[in-house]
């Protein structure tokens, strides 16, 4: 018999370390664990190892690991008592610029996570949570921009005494007729100068002098994008606030975004905060007023409301009146001040929200005016069971405090911050301001009841399929089916450590796929044996007919999965979230099987038989 | 090979059938594809469902349906999608006229799919599944050749009607994992399509004196046991499912069963006998350049065979 090809053996054995090593982390358990992230999604202080230390230590929390794994930091726990206590700790000792999370850590051992290797990671559907598909109202923010334009362009004319004889809104666009072309002309080039994102056009039909202005698709696009764009950025934090343990909030496509929140059982609350909006308001600071006898007192002048600031609790004594609303913002980006050098936000008003600016600062100069943000938060904490409670509090507080240095309407910027703070005012400014409002398309929450029954429930079918089929292989295969279903093994364990490798999410299609590999992978060692006792029967001597056998097969096998992958990959690309699942076990499936059913046997074939002289082959 | 005619023609009648039976009765389709809300709890202990349909018309849902899932206790609410309630509300409401905590009924899972995301499932779907038919024929085309093709296609429209007119007949509820079912149970049945094939293939080039009938006819005999026992081992794991796995891939379980069945007959008949309809001759599997020298060794002879007889 001619030598077997040595570098098959060696795959063989090189992928089945591998695969075993891979695979095995799904092994170990997990334990109790505290996560802990920043807020801003910044990474951890350098010393942030020293500073958890002493909260515990205060405490006396014992704990069995205390580490940075990836972005976060992983507390591990004995006990779940014990969990709970270290999150209150935690809480409390840290503030609000931290996340603390409870989450079930796995217990992969040290030299296994040195090589990569983790368990899989489980959907959904097997560990319980909620996942909301949210739309983004895109054409309210578009119907926002074109409203103001249409107000703006008239008073913008207006103060340039450029007289138009009429305007009317039609469709998207702003349509103004003039006298003459004269006026048409300034009007074009004064529009042009200071609204750069429009397109102006003169309708190809019209009788008078006519100008259209409308938003380009360009602009419209980028419009649509910001907005989505924000509201992710205020979603992500939004969600940080609910304390749970590896939140996804993800972009899908142009106007949608995906939140998924594993291990929460109760969507109610999640999805108020997820719709709520915030506001802005520019309001003049009380000078006369005393703001920390206020505080103290309890006792605010009349026309004055008291507010705190973000960051050092400072309170201010803010006049009633609101200058400028969220509503009139129409951008705010960080930017350079030319002056100085120094971080600043730029931010831009609407004709309305500029006129009052301007009657404001005119009377204003040299006088501090302050941002007001307002929200609706959730605070997380946990009972004794470890249930959470999240209670909601009206957030309401001052963000910036500028003295004004000059008079100004609609452009203006605030400066006197550092980098980091000049672009967390703004995108605060945006969350205010500018984020569009969203709706709920599709909700999924799966109880975790639920998730440990899918788990039960999917194991057994696998493992009573697995039995199944090897039973059936070496009843009816003798020799060889038993080195089919050393294959079909190995091809679970493979699938398997791929899964864990990829960090592909397994979810109960997902294992509904792996059940059909199983039965689909015998197939390729159904046509090899078949084909082997054919030869046998047309009389040639057994290894030949067994080469024979494997060599007249692998195309046949091959041909015949690449139809199931296609299916695999159309669902794939159609798949929303489990479906995803199944497509990939499948193909997956698909992939190791043909590596198992072909090389695995046949190398164990070989060397199992290779000495023996056959009179016929156990097959 | 001699029932060819008889099988055709009972296909074509069940096929019919299976039209007229989604014509008719139609899927029963899920949330997913539909929109709607659909919640899923478990009471304490055996609840009756007209209480359950009492405490609901009284939250202001009278034409939810309720039914049994799986147990006594296991309730299962469905309520079709109402575009002037606001979306994911629906579910929350639904839990507070249950009055849940004060029942400590427990919630399983809530899936609301709204109409829009419903509507683009749906359409979704149907583009899954022409892109599998194309995707696959386009394959087969290219491996043997297109009259293969076209029996291929048939084979596999024949499943898919055939599957899905049974889903219509027992009104099993067809969700996105049901779908995900036909597709796998597609791509499957067609390989069983080209196991077949491939052999009439061989055999067709090695058989030279027998007729294309007949090669067909002995590859079918000769894969058949093949497929067989594969069909019997993926069966075996798909009762594995049907009966463990729950109530989540139930629907799934079922789609493969009936499919597997199906695509046992129809991978024998329906694409033979087609391929047989198109009239394959052997030159059809010849590859290109061979095929070329022999239809001018066929010219040539035909030219030399019509001059003058001397």
């Amino acid at each position: 018999m001619q030598q077997y090809p040595l570098w098959k053996t060696l795959t063989l054995i090189i992928v089945t370390l591998i695969g075993a090593l891979y695979a095995l982390p799904n092994l170990y358990g997990e334990e109790p664990a505290v996560q802990i992230t920043t807020t801003s999604g910044d990474p951890l202080p350098a010393d942030f190892s020293a500073t958890v230390a002493k909260s515990f230590e205060a405490e006396k929390i014992e704990t069995t690991a205390s580490r940075l794994e990836g972005k976060q930091w992983v507390v591990r726990l004995k006990s779940t008592d014990s969990q709970l206590k270290a999150a209150d700790v935690l809480k409390a000792g840290l503030g609000r610029g931290y996340v603390v999370a409870l989450n079930s850590a796995p217990k992969t051992p040290g030299w296994l996570h040195a090589i990569g290797a983790k368990p899989m990671t489980l959907g959904l559907d097997l560990r319980g949570g909620v996942h909301f598909l949210l739309q983004v109202d895109v054409d309210d923010v578009r119907k926002a921009a074109v409203d103001r334009y249409v107000n703006d362009i008239p008073a913008l004319l207006r103060k340039n005494d450029i007289r138009y004889t009429s305007r009317k809104a039609v469709g998207d666009a702003l349509v103004l007729e003039f006298a003459d072309t004269e006026k048409l002309d300034k009007a074009r080039s004064t529009i042009s100068r200071e609204y750069r994102e429009l397109t102006l056009t003169t309708p190809p039909d019209a009788t008078t002098p006519t100008l259209s202005a409308r938003i380009s698709d360009v602009e419209a696009r980028t419009i649509v994008d910001n907005a989505v764009q924000q509201n992710l950025i205020t979603l992500r934090n939004r969600v940080n606030q609910f304390g749970v343990a590896e939140p996804i909030v993800q972009r899908q496509g142009a106007d949608r975004i995906v939140v998924q929140l594993p291990g929460v059982k109760d969507s109610s609350d999640i999805k108020e905060r997820l719709r709520a909006t915030a506001t802005l308001e520019y309001r003049a600071v009380d000078e006369s007023g005393d703001a920390n006898s206020a505080a103290s007192s309890g006792v605010v002048p009349p026309g004055d409301e008291l507010f705190y600031h973000r960051g050092d609790h400072r309170p201010y004594l803010l006049k009633r009146e609101i200058i400028a609303s969220g509503a009139q913002l129409t951008s705010a980006q960080p930017t350079i001040d030319q002056q100085s050098g120094t971080p600043a936000v730029s931010v831009t008003l609407d004709a309305s929200g500029a006129k009052k600016m301007l009657e404001f600062t005119s009377k204003s100069v040299g006088h501090p005016m302050a941002v007001v943000y307002k929200e609706v938060e959730y605070t997380t904490t946990y009972n004794a069971k470890g249930d959470p409670i999240r209670e909601r509090h009206n957030v309401q507080e001052v963000i910036s405090v500028a003295t004004i240095q000059g008079v100004f309407s609609s452009r203006f910027q605030t400066t006197g911050l550092s980098n980091k703070e000049a672009s967390d005012l703004a995108n605060l400014l945006k969350a205010g301001a500018l984020a569009a409002p969203i709706s709920i398309v599709e909700e999924r929450t799966v109880g975790p009841s639920l998730g440990a029954d899918n788990i039960k429930k999917g194991t057994y079918a696998a493992v009573a399929g697995f039995l199944l089929v090897v039973t059936f292989m070496a009843l009816y295969y003798s020799l060889f089916g038993l080195f089919a279903d050393f294959a079909l093994l190995l091809n679970v364990v493979l699938i398997i450590a791929a899964l864990s490798i990829f960090g592909a999410t397994l979810t109960m299609p997902g294992i509904a796929g792996i059940v059909l590999t199983l039965g689909m992978a015998v197939d390729a060692n159904v046509l090899i044996n078949e084909r082997i006792r054919e030869e046998l029967r047309l009389g040639l001597p057994p290894h030949q007919a067994m080469n024979e056998g494997y060599n007249r097969a692998f195309l046949t096998i091959a041909d015949s999965n690449v139809t199931t992958l296609i299916a695999a990959i159309v669902l794939f690309t159609l798949g929303a979230g489990p479906v995803k699942g199944f497509a990939i076990t499948l193909a997956l499936g698909l992939a190791t099987s043909m590596f198992t059913s072909i090389i695995g046997t046949r190398t164990i074939a070989y060397y199992t038989l290779r000495n023996r002289k056959l009179k016929d082959l156990p097959v | 090979m001699a029932q060819r005619k008889r099988a055709l023609v009972v296909s074509a009648l069940l096929t019919l059938g299976a039209i007229i039976l989604l014509a008719t009765r139609g899927l029963n389709l899920g949330i997913d594809f539909k929109g709607g809300v659909l919640v899923e709890v478990v009471y304490p202990q055996t609840v009756e469902l007209d209480n359950v349909r009492a405490e609901l018309a009284r939250g202001g849902y009278p034409e939810a349906v309720v039914q049994y899932f799986g147990g006594t206790s296991d309730v299962l609410i469905r309520l079709l999608p109402d575009p002037t309630a606001s979306s994911a509300e629906i579910s929350t409401k639904v839990l507070a006229s249950l009055d849940a905590k004060a029942n400590d009924v427990q919630l399983r899972r809530v899936e609301f799919v709204g109409p829009q995301v419903g509507e683009e499932l749906k359409q979704d779907g149907l583009a899954a599944l022409l892109a599998a038919f194309v995707g696959i024929g386009i394959y087969v085309m290219f491996r043997f050749e297109w009259k293969f093709s076209l029996g291929s296609i048939a084979a596999l429209t024949h499943d898919a009607i055939m599957t899905l007119g049974y889903l219509a007949l027992v009104q099993e509820e067809f969700d996105l994992t049901v779908l995900a079912g036909i597709l796998a149970m597609l791509g499957y049945s067609n390989n069983e399509t080209i196991v077949i094939f491939d052999r009439i293939r061989e055999n067709l080039l090695t058989l030279r004196q027998r007729s294309v009938r007949d090669v067909i006819n002995l590859s079918i005999n000769q894969t058949l046991l093949r497929s067989i026992i594969t069909h019997f081992t993926v069966l075996m794991v798909l009762s594995s499912l049907y009966f463990f796995g729950g109530k989540s891939v139930h629907g799934f379980a079922v789609a493969m069963i009936v499919g597997v069945l199906v695509a046992t007959y129809s991978s024998i008949y329906v694409s033979s006998g087609v391929t047989v309809l198109l009239n394959l001759k052997r030159e059809d599997l010849l590859p290109p350049e061979d095929k070329d020298e022999k239809i001018k060794a066929e010219k040539l002879a035909k030219a030399e065979n019509d001059g003058a007889v001397v």
